[in-house]
């Protein structure tokens, strides 16, 4: 069996598992995300998977994380144990409203879809598109749709759930929506999820999606996330990845702002064999104001990838990317920042900026600031540092009687604060300290309750 | 206290200290002056364990136990601290987390139990008050954005905060005016005791007239070329380094 994959290419595996299981996986999923599947794989059939001779995936080998031995369900699983019992979350005591995505389907406990205060709806992404049709339509492969990357129509093609969040015009959520996306299974599993993440017109949406595993198997994820700010709409989006080191993860997000809408991204990237985020911004309206950070915290032998790319379509925006990371051991990535300011896109302020510290000679890191710009009356800058602890500031540290590790701990905490003090809902940012402070230490599970210490 | 012995110190193979025979005890005041480049902030550095130097000879006595053998923090632990010439800018960290630390680790190390928050609060108030910093700052990351000034009283507040047994304060005077050198003079002067002793090290006998010295020495090219009561201090300011130098010739 595996001499015979090997054989043909990854595309015409993903090619014929479509043919074999499109039934499956559209009996399963909604009517709505079914119509665009025909159209994704034969968008995947001529983009075919991104190589690393492409200028997009230079650093990331995408061949060898879809060629691991994985399982790829469509059905209905039945997951036989509780989740709620054996998930302890590392971010608790925070006030959410909690959803759960297990291997990429809604986890069902009775209800699919749910209505927060102010007439929010939150729940499965498939059981909204049967049931608010001409609101997901609206939206749905919207952005994506025009990407030139053969994963994200692969997603399309396949995937058949996922979160759906909408917030009508003028409401702000109350209470953070908090999704946990676990990775659960016998045997390795492949899972394609898709969200979508709506705010009206003076809407304010804050979210925050943490990337679990639960057993000691080969996980790979590959999703997308569509969101949309509409006017001067509100929109925190936080990430935490925490799955452990035998997994993979590709998320794409792409992010469509309306005039004076405002968006804020924050990766936090802690545990994960290999991860690339790709994170998609079109400022589509004058005076709009993104954010797209990052903070990623790599050891022994993962891979973090980064790729940010902000379309400045529009006068009076302002965008700004942070990216900060620690590497150790022999940990790699690389951290693309494009920006792009169109030429009608006048007094844009682009800002990007990527730190880096490398704690051992073996760690890697590529950092490529991407910058095209049109229009002549703008503001951009860029810079990226490669750099150690400083030495200095440690010797002031020990000077005063802390310890060399504790002097180490508390400058490498300083440096990612940068990143974590603009996460804007206060108790999600004492969180993500504490989980930092965790990491850094050394303290953090990888997989949690997992006897098996992985990675 | 403090029993320094024939201390040769070189960096990238320059000779910067050329044999140091300094002797302090507890409840001294000692000044170290002499002109730039004479070795001043090598030998304080030395004393603090930054370790880009090489050692070549010599031995360093703190409280009878060999001193060039501990790390930075143990000899702060063991009550030794210098106040920068030049402190460090340390972004996102707190001065308040910092400092507790600090402390903290200190009380660990002599089995004593952490300060409770609000002990701790109390001793953070009563030092500033000391040493007139205002919470602006103490709130902030340490030293980041501090001026020149507010930087060396952040050192003063430091000491006090972590009341050594043995300060070595580095250039701590200069860049200061007359106001902030008064309040660092009284921070010094405040935590005299006879069981603790201070090196001065400065290029001016000005902070002299506010701390007054039991013995200055005299450091040129990386040697203790002249030592005497607080009356040297003014004789060196009466004739200038040049004095010191043709004497030197006359060695």
């Amino acid at each position: 069996m595996s001499t015979i994959t090997e054989n043909i290419s990854l595309k015409e595996q993903f090619l014929d598992l479509y043919r074999s299981s499109s039934k499956e996986i559209a009996v399963n999923s909604a009517p709505l995300m079914n119509t665009h599947r025909d159209k994704a794989i034969i968008k995947l059939e001529k983009l075919g998977f991104p190589s690393r001779g492409g200028e997009e995936y230079r650093y990331a080998d995408i061949e060898s994380v879809f060629k691991q031995d994985m399982e790829k369900s469509f059905g209905n699983q039945k997951i036989n144990i509780n989740i709620r019992e054996i998930f302890h979350c590392d971010v608790p005591d925070i006030d959410t409203n909690l959803f759960l995505l297990v291997n990429g389907m809604f986890y069902n406990n009775g209800q699919m879809l749910k209505e927060l205060p102010g007439g929010i709806i939150a729940g499965s992404l498939s059981q909204a598109a049967k049931d608010y049709p001409g609101l997901v339509e609206k939206h749905y492969d919207r952005y994506a749709g025009s990407s030139k990357d053969g994963l994200v129509a692969l997603n399309t093609a396949f995937a058949q759930d996922g979160i759906f969040i909408y917030a009508p015009r003028g409401v702000k959520m109350e209470k953070p929506v908090q999704i946990v996306n676990i990775m659960i299974s016998e045997a390795g599993l492949m899972a394609q999820h898709r969200n979508l993440f709506v705010a009206e017109e003076d809407a304010e949406l804050n979210i925050v999606v943490c990337d679990h595993s639960l057993s000691a198997h080969r996980f790979l994820t590959n999703s997308v996330n569509e969101v949309f700010a509409g006017e001067r709409a509100q929109i925190n989006l936080t990430r935490i990845q925490n799955e452990h080191n035998g997994s993979s993860q590709i998320t794409h997000s792409f992010n469509h702002q309306e005039t004076g809408s405002n968006l804020a991204t924050n990766i936090i990237s802690l545990h994960g064999g290999f991860i690339r985020n790709n994170v998609y911004v079109k400022l589509n309206g004058e005076h709009a104001e993104n954010h797209s950070m990052g903070l990623y915290l790599s050891d022994k032998g993962q891979y973090i990838d980064n790729f940010v790319f902000i379309d400045h379509a529009s006068p009076n925006c302002f965008s700004n990317q942070l990216y900060k990371g620690v590497m150790d051991d022999y940990a790699s990535g690389a951290f693309t920042g494009r920006i792009l300011v169109r030429r009608d896109a006048q007094k844009t302020n682009a800002y990007q900026s990527n730190n880096n510290i490398l704690l051992t000679d073996d760690a890697r890191m590529h950092s490529r600031p991407q910058l095209e710009i049109y229009a002549d009356d703008v503001k951009c800058s860029h810079g990226s540092t490669m750099g150690q602890i400083d030495e200095n500031a440690l010797f002031y540290l020990r000077s005063r009687g802390i310890d060399h590790r504790e002097a180490r701990l508390l400058l490498m905490f300083a440096y990612t604060h940068e990143v974590i003090q603009n996460i804007k809902v206060k108790a999600l940012r004492e969180r993500i300290d504490d989980l930092v402070n965790k990491r850094l230490r050394g303290e953090l599970s990888r997989c949690n309750n997992c006897a098996m210490q992985c990675g | 206290m403090l029993v320094i012995k024939d201390l040769r110190v070189s960096i990238e193979g320059e000779e910067i200290l050329k044999g140091i025979n300094l002797e302090v005890n507890a409840g001294e005041v000692h000044a170290i002056m002499g002109p730039n480049g004479s070795g001043k902030s090598t030998l304080a550095a030395i004393l603090a364990g930054r370790d880009i130097y090489e050692i070549n000879s010599g031995t360093v006595l703190y409280k009878g136990e060999d001193l060039l053998d501990k790390s930075p923090e143990e000899r702060a632990k063991d009550g030794l601290f210098l106040g920068f010439q030049y402190p460090i800018e340390i972004p996102g960290v707190s001065m308040v987390n910092f400092m507790k630390t600090a402390i903290n680790e200190m009380r660990k190390h002599r089995g004593e139990e952490p300060l409770s928050a609000s002990e701790f609060l109390k001793k953070m108030r009563e030092k500033k008050d000391l040493v007139e910093i205002s919470s602006s700052l103490t709130n902030r990351s340490v030293n980041e954005g501090f001026s020149g000034g507010e930087k060396k009283k952040n050192e003063i507040f430091q000491m006090a905060m972590l009341e050594p047994q043995l300060a070595i304060l580095d250039e701590t005077d200069s860049g200061l005016d007359i106001d902030a050198l008064r309040i660092v003079a009284r921070g010094v002067n405040n935590l005299k005791s006879p069981h603790n002793a201070t090196i001065v090290i400065t290029h001016y006998q000005r902070l002299l007239e506010y701390i007054v010295p039991d013995f200055v020495h005299v450091l040129f090219n990386g040697r203790i070329v002249k030592s005497g009561g607080k009356e040297l201090a003014l004789l060196l300011e009466e004739k200038g380094y040049e004095w010191v130098r043709s004497e030197e010739v006359n060695l």
